[in-house]
């Protein structure tokens, strides 16, 4: 058992991906002496080599397109956008390349590759480094969209990424790089396209991912100290979603707050609404209420965190549904 | 001569048969190939010109959805195509029915995906030509990647000519404006990537002519990235051999990328949705008319005393049935089911499309004598092109 940062689980999550199949590889910009800018691959390269840890052309695009022949020719890539701001030169291979061959070939062509994002805001950059672009790759048929937001989950699901040959795009909160918890590597992970409770109550279901997990955890110590006991829900996949585990909640608690960084305008909250909408109708006590990002670009750092979903936005938003 | 870029030097071209159809030495290409394979040439490149001729009169009758003739192209297409080794792996745009020819694709399969019963539906590794790639310029990337990957599997500069591969890219004029090509380009050079980088410059993108693309010849754009380039005239079936073979051995040997610029005319339409006579003069097509790829092997064929009368018919027979075999086929061809569809989406299905399929299942088993929803998918045609 050893204690580790999501930054540190990742690595160790690449390591034994690259040490279990020679076919992995790892690309990207600055992935290979540096280590990437966040250090999720530092001494990869050293360990396996140039020709499996490749240090990409400064061309988002080159990168993501590059994999797909890689793919073809059955290679594993696992892809570092460097920033979350940074994915979109790469959109097009993506949506129109990376999650059709499949299709296309009717099931012939796999597309193992993992494209990892560093995403969210809450560390005082500059702008195209703080963006939550999730719903785009959520819309996007032929994808599948995950994220961890703690280091057990990371080292697992780095590696269930790798192992899927379906395309992954594996979004990681940086403000939580830095974050530390024991990861335990003889407990079994959950499946990779699973949600969790993680935190169990009966009042109101708040439903959260990636960076504002801990945000709602938060939530949640505060609203039991006044009396109310919240339950959170860590989806971990944004596509496709685990519903299950969402309306058996909604089922006990009949309250439901949705939490993300992402802009609120037909962001995962409003899909989840519209799901829950339909499947728990009769145990609603309260619309699907939703705290997110404002529908404005991101603003400049100073005031991020005024942006950013906080406890006292998520609690306002619990005191509203507590009042249906 | 001097351009209007101000990039100084003549522009080259290498040219082994004239339109007239003689052949010419050239200090650094030739074509050792003989006259038996040059009929071989002319096969490939009549019948590429016959099925392309046949799609083309089924989508104007209806029969398929759009297609996008190679009339004009076809030297450029069997001259790479023929030069392609039994391990390379080809990578084309959505133009490449002559190649897909050589390389055995059975043209039904071409012309299914113009139909609209599918999205390409060959088998890409068998054939070892990829899916047609329609967003422009997207596939050289993978073909990059691919060769990347050829590399890696330490399938490149052993000199076993049955180990040794190389994957061509195949783009086309307009293409090269496109980021995807350039960083194609700069990734091959950066990890010396065993590929050919083949530009069919068929003067024209749509509507828009080449100086929109470029103000210098195209070839010379890859001294820039770091690899030779090669001007070849495009409508040489023998000069297009001999410049595909030396780069697929230069790329094989492990030395790396290089572009060929396959100097040609589009003579159709870009598709047949586009109408030229808006953008381009009668005069150039008959400019180029001249130079027709297939004629020009004719008269070399007819002067030499290699084509007897009876070859020649016997091509137009063969093609005439061929077509006819193609058209019947093709008219064959079932429409696929919807609900197939949510099967190919993800290698592993996910619960949510799954409901997804058998919800609209439940509804189209609501309507009256509905059908039964699981038809059984077409099994490959069992005719064979190329050879």
């Amino acid at each position: 058992m050893a204690t580790l940062t999501m930054a540190k689980a990742l690595n160790a999550g690449l390591r034994r991906a690259l040490e279990a199949d020679p076919k992995v590889v790892v690309a990207g910009e600055d992935v290979g002496k540096l280590g990437g800018v966040f250090r999720v691959t530092e001494g990869l390269q050293k360990d396996f080599g140039e020709h499996r840890v490749i240090d990409s052309p400064l061309a988002e695009s080159g990168i993501v397109g590059t994999a797909v022949g890689m793919a073809l020719r059955g290679y594993r890539p696992v892809c570092e956008i460097q920033f979350d701001g940074f994915v979109y030169p790469a959109f097009d291979q993506i949506v129109s390349q990376v999650s059709r061959l499949h299709y296309r070939s009717r099931g012939l062509l796999k597309m193992p590759i993992v494209i990892r994002i560093p995403y969210g805001g809450g560390i005082g950059a500059v702008e195209h480094h703080s963006e939550s672009p999730e719903a785009y790759f959520c819309h996007t048929a032929g994808l599948k969209v995950v994220t961890c937001s703690n280091p057990v989950d990371a080292y697992w699901m780095i590696q269930q990424a790798v192992a899927s040959d379906d395309p992954i795009i594996f979004f990681e909160p940086k403000r939580r790089y830095h974050e530390r918890t024991e990861v335990d590597e003889s407990v079994a992970p959950a499946p990779l396209h699973s949600a969790r409770v993680v935190r169990s109550g009966t009042d109101v279901t708040l439903i959260a991912y990636g960076p504002v997990v801990k945000t709602c955890l938060d939530a949640a110590e505060a609203a039991a100290e006044e009396g109310h006991d919240l339950e959170v829900i860590d989806l971990r996949t944004l596509s496709p979603l685990d519903m299950a585990v969402v309306v058996e909640s909604v089922q006990k608690t009949g309250r439901v707050v949705t939490v993300h960084e992402a802009q609120l305008n037909l962001g995962l909250g409003a899909e989840l609404a519209a799901r829950i909408t339909e499947q728990c109708f009769y145990s609603l006590e309260a619309p699907v209420l939703r705290v997110a990002g404002f529908d404005i670009p991101y603003p400049p750092s100073r005031v991020e965190e005024d942006y950013l979903p906080d406890l006292d936005r998520v609690l306002d938003m619990v005191d509203h549904s507590l009042a249906y | 001569m001097s351009d209007a870029s101000g990039a100084s030097g003549e522009v080259e071209l290498v040219q082994l048969l004239t339109p007239e159809g003689e052949r010419l030495e050239h200090p650094e290409y030739s074509f050792s190939g003989d006259d038996e394979q040059i009929k071989g040439f002319y096969r490939d490149m009549v019948l590429t010109r016959r099925l392309d001729a046949e799609a083309t009169a089924l989508q104007r009758q209806g029969e398929l959805g759009l297609w996008a003739s190679c009339l004009g192209q076809e030297a450029a297409q069997v001259g790479s195509g023929r030069a392609l080794g039994k391990r390379d792996f080809v990578f084309p745009t959505y133009r490449e029915h002559g190649v897909a020819w050589c390389l055995g694709v059975d043209p039904v399969h071409l012309l299914g995906l113009f139909r609209g019963v599918d999205l390409g539906g060959w088998d890409s590794q068998k054939y070892r030509f990829h899916l047609y790639t329609i967003v422009i310029g997207a596939q050289m990337l993978h073909a990059t990647g691919y060769a990347m990957g050829v590399e890696r599997d330490g399938l490149v500069g052993t000199g076993d000519p049955d180990r040794d591969m190389a994957v061509v890219g195949y783009f086309g004029d307009g293409a090269t404006s496109q980021g995807d090509v350039n960083e194609a380009f700069i990734f091959a050079s950066s990890y010396n990537a065993p590929i050919v980088f083949f530009c069919q410059n068929n003067q024209w993108a749509i509507s828009e002519p080449i100086e929109r693309q470029s103000r210098i010849p195209l070839y010379r754009r890859a001294s820039g990235f770091g690899f030779p380039g090669v001007r070849v005239d495009g409508n040489d079936v023998l000069a297009v051999y001999a410049a595909t073979t030396a780069a697929l051995e230069r790329a094989r040997s492990g030395s790396g990328p290089s572009l060929i610029e396959a100097y040609t005319y589009r003579m159709g339409a870009h598709t047949t949705s586009d109408d030229p006579t808006k953008y381009r003069l009668a005069d150039e097509l008959e400019h180029w008319r001249l130079k027709d790829p297939i004629e020009r092997v004719k008269a070399y064929l007819t002067r030499s005393g290699r084509g007897e009368e009876a070859f020649f018919a016997d091509v137009e027979t063969e093609a005439s049935e061929m077509a006819a075999d193609l058209r019947s086929r093709t008219l064959a061809l079932p429409d696929p089911h919807m609900l197939e569809f949510f099967d190919y989406v993800y290698a592993e299905q996910t619960p949510h499309l799954e409901e997804q399929k058998a919800s609209y299942a439940e509804y189209l088993a609501t309507f009256e004598g509905a059908e039964p929803v699981e038809e059984p998918r077409h099994a490959e045609p069992a005719y064979g092109g190329g050879i």
